[in-house]
């Protein structure tokens, strides 16, 4: 039986103790939407577990959740988070916009001033206790003890976990380790690693045991491209194994290749919330013609019905409204303007993303 | 969490049950790790061996000028220790409280919250989720463990040298009657568990401004300078209406231990003093630990 199992077995023979934080006025009942099978291997959630009726609900749901810290600064203005379970959400934001704060209060490191939350449908923070253990973060940057090496830090945090089992331990500090490339470092004091293993190490942190939910703050700040792409590939393996990743990002180009889902924050505000796709579907596509004749081209492209016509040195471009790209290419050369070059393309996400954030340093108004 | 937040807890939130068993080892696993955490720190072990050098150097400065017969000088016990080295046990231990001793537990006590927030390992320990209850307990566990550790190695390490240096045998008390050595050891031992008592009341204290700050050197000056005022205070007789509520107050009462009978009532007085001062300041630990924002 491997650990995982085992602790999937604790949990469906509940009968539900009481949290130490205090006394629990009656009994309760049946966990709802509890799902009945938890993950088989790190990180491997059964379908079934997924397709559960109460699963249906988003991993993460926030109502209006808002801080403002002593001293009267709001970083976070009231914000309404639905992150769906399986996908890989993108919290973007420029620094300063509220995305660490709004972690640390779904994580109930931070209580919110007003407003509320559940994770994985359980109402935090009284429920902390009891589903912080499905979940895995890094928040803000790595941290351990650096006269520990590695494997003696995992321990630290296993042993800090109550619902952790003792005896597999060894076993599932191994496999975290593995997971992410540092066993062969394993017995390096924490000190001697660079930022990278550092990074790498707090991811391992929460593969200690399956996870539902994952929660990390900026996991590739710091790294180089080669570190980015490992923590990219273990997202992107992670998220394909069934766990809801949310993953909080200021660099857009990271969010658009591992994310399904998108939430932009300004200063302290959720500009934007949906797919990727949506956020894409935002920008309009232009066509460019790079022709000798970009007159002739220009008076092609408005005889097609397209918009904002605009004409460079050698170059003439519209913004398309649903006409094929092929479709104005065949146009043009049938009318004999000669075409030395054709492309079309969606306004970048990254003007996008500035549109919603706003340019420069306007960032903390 | 305050308690007001657990009584809104939903059904759902339930933690899933543990045996009796599994929670005791739980416990066990976690304390055990806040122990290493403590004892396998370089920083640490050097304030014990601290703690273990000076009564070798009382000792023998003692030892160098046994043949002066300059009586009535000094500490308590000081004269008693040339004719009896279980002496010099009560000699370290009243020397040390002065300064070592209080000294050493502010470093951990001070560093046991503040120095976690300050590396930022409190916000995993709290995601894990450790439980901050149940952290604020293990950590006190552990300073309790150091305490009795530190006033131990003080004990033991003056006992040996005592015995080294000096002729020991049966122990003559305060009150003038004679025990055997062995009876006048477990009286020691006993004096030792008082002294780490107080030690533990200090902590308690340490642990409560601890969970005020990111700051472990501010932590740890802040509750050196609580104790240090307390002395002073306590030397002030125009403040005697004040003294016994210090917590330094009954530090030295362990004499009681040394009459025939033990005068029991001091020694009570003692322990409840420092009963009243872990209650206070474990509350408020308590009460600032589980409501603070971690945003280290």
């Amino acid at each position: 039986m491997s650990a995982a199992s085992r602790a999937a077995g604790q949990r469906d023979e509940t009968s539900f103790g009481r949290p130490d934080d205090g006394p629990l006025p009656g009994e309760p009942g049946q966990l709802p939407g509890e799902p009945g099978q938890l993950p088989a291997g790190p990180g491997q959630l059964p379908a079934e577990a997924r397709q559960l009726p109460g699963d249906a609900g988003p991993a993460i749901a926030t109502s209006g959740l808002a801080k403002r810290f002593r001293g009267g600064q709001l970083a976070v203005g009231g914000i309404d988070l639905a992150v769906p379970h399986g996908s890989v959400y993108g919290f973007l934001g420029p620094n300063g916009s509220g995305k660490t704060t709004t972690i640390r209060m779904l994580l109930g490191l931070v209580h919110p001033t007003s407003g509320s939350h559940e994770l994985l449908g359980v109402p935090m923070p009284a429920g902390a206790n009891a589903v912080l253990s499905r979940v895995g973060s890094l928040v803000e940057g790595p941290a351990f003890y650096s006269q520990l090496s590695g494997r003696a830090n995992l321990a630290r945090c296993d042993a800090a976990d109550r619902t952790a089992d003792p005896r597999t331990a060894g076993a599932r500090i191994s496999e975290a380790l593995d997971r992410v490339g540092l066993l062969s470092a394993a017995r390096k004091h924490y000190r001697a690693y660079s930022l990278g293993m550092k990074q790498r190490l707090a991811i391992a942190a929460g593969l200690l045991r399956p996870r539902e939910l994952l929660i990390l703050d900026e996991p590739t700040n710091g790294l180089d491209p080669q570190g980015t792409r490992e923590v990219r590939g273990l997202i992107r393996e992670i998220a394909a194994a069934g766990t809801t990743v949310f993953v909080s990002s200021h660099l857009l180009a990271e969010v658009e290749q591992i994310c399904t889902h998108v939430g932009v924050m300004r200063t302290g505000k959720l500009v934007f919330q949906g797919t990727l796709e949506e956020l894409r579907g935002r920008g309009a596509t232009r066509i460019l013609v790079r022709t000798a004749e970009p007159g002739r081209a220009s008076e092609i492209l408005a005889g097609l019905g397209l918009q904002d016509i605009r004409i460079s040195g050698g170059e003439a471009s519209a913004q398309l409204a649903g006409q094929p790209p092929e479709e104005v290419c065949k146009r043009l050369v049938y009318a004999g303007v000669p075409v030395a070059g054709l492309e079309s393309s969606r306004s970048s996400l990254e003007d996008l993303f500035v549109e919603l954030t706003g340019e420069g340093f306007d960032v903390d108004g | 969490m305050s308690t007001a937040d657990a009584t809104r807890l939903p059904p759902g939130a339930a933690l899933p049950e543990i045996s009796p068993v599994a929670s005791v080892r739980h416990w066990t696993r976690f304390l055990r790790s806040e122990l290493s955490l403590i004892f396998l720190r370089w920083r640490n072990l050097a304030l014990l061996a601290v703690l273990a050098v000076i009564p070798v150097l009382i000792g023998i400065a003692l030892r160098l000028s046994a043949g002066e017969g300059r009586g009535g000088q000094g500490p308590a016990f000081i004269s008693q220790v040339a004719g009896n080295g279980v002496f010099l046990a009560l000699v370290s231990l009243t020397l040390l409280l002065t300064l070592v001793l209080p000294l050493a537990v502010a470093v951990v006590a001070g560093d046991s919250v503040a120095g976690e927030a300050n590396h930022g390992t409190l916000r995993y320990l709290l995601t894990i989720p450790a439980g901050r209850t149940r952290l604020l307990g293990i950590k006190y566990a552990a300073l309790v463990v150091f305490c009795v550790a530190a006033c131990a190695v003080v004990t033991i390490a003056a006992l040996i040298v005592g015995a080294i240096l000096f002729p020991v045998g049966p122990v003559t008390l305060l009150s003038g009657t004679t025990i055997s050595l062995g009876a006048g050891l477990l009286r020691l031992a006993f004096i030792t568990l008082y002294v780490a008592a107080a030690m533990a009341a200090l902590a308690a204290i340490g642990l409560a401004v601890s969970t005020f700050t990111e700051h472990p050197i501010g932590a740890i000056a802040a509750i050196l300078v609580l104790a240090i005022a307390s002395e002073v205070v306590d030397s002030v007789p125009q403040f005697a209406s004040v003294h016994p509520y210090l917590p330094t107050h009954f530090w030295l009462s362990f004499d009681a231990l040394l009459r025939s009978p033990v005068a029991w009532p001091d020694l009570a007085h003692g322990l409840l003093s420092y009963a009243v001062y872990v209650v206070i300041f474990g509350a408020i630990a308590w009460a600032r630990f589980t409501t603070a924002d971690v945003t280290s």
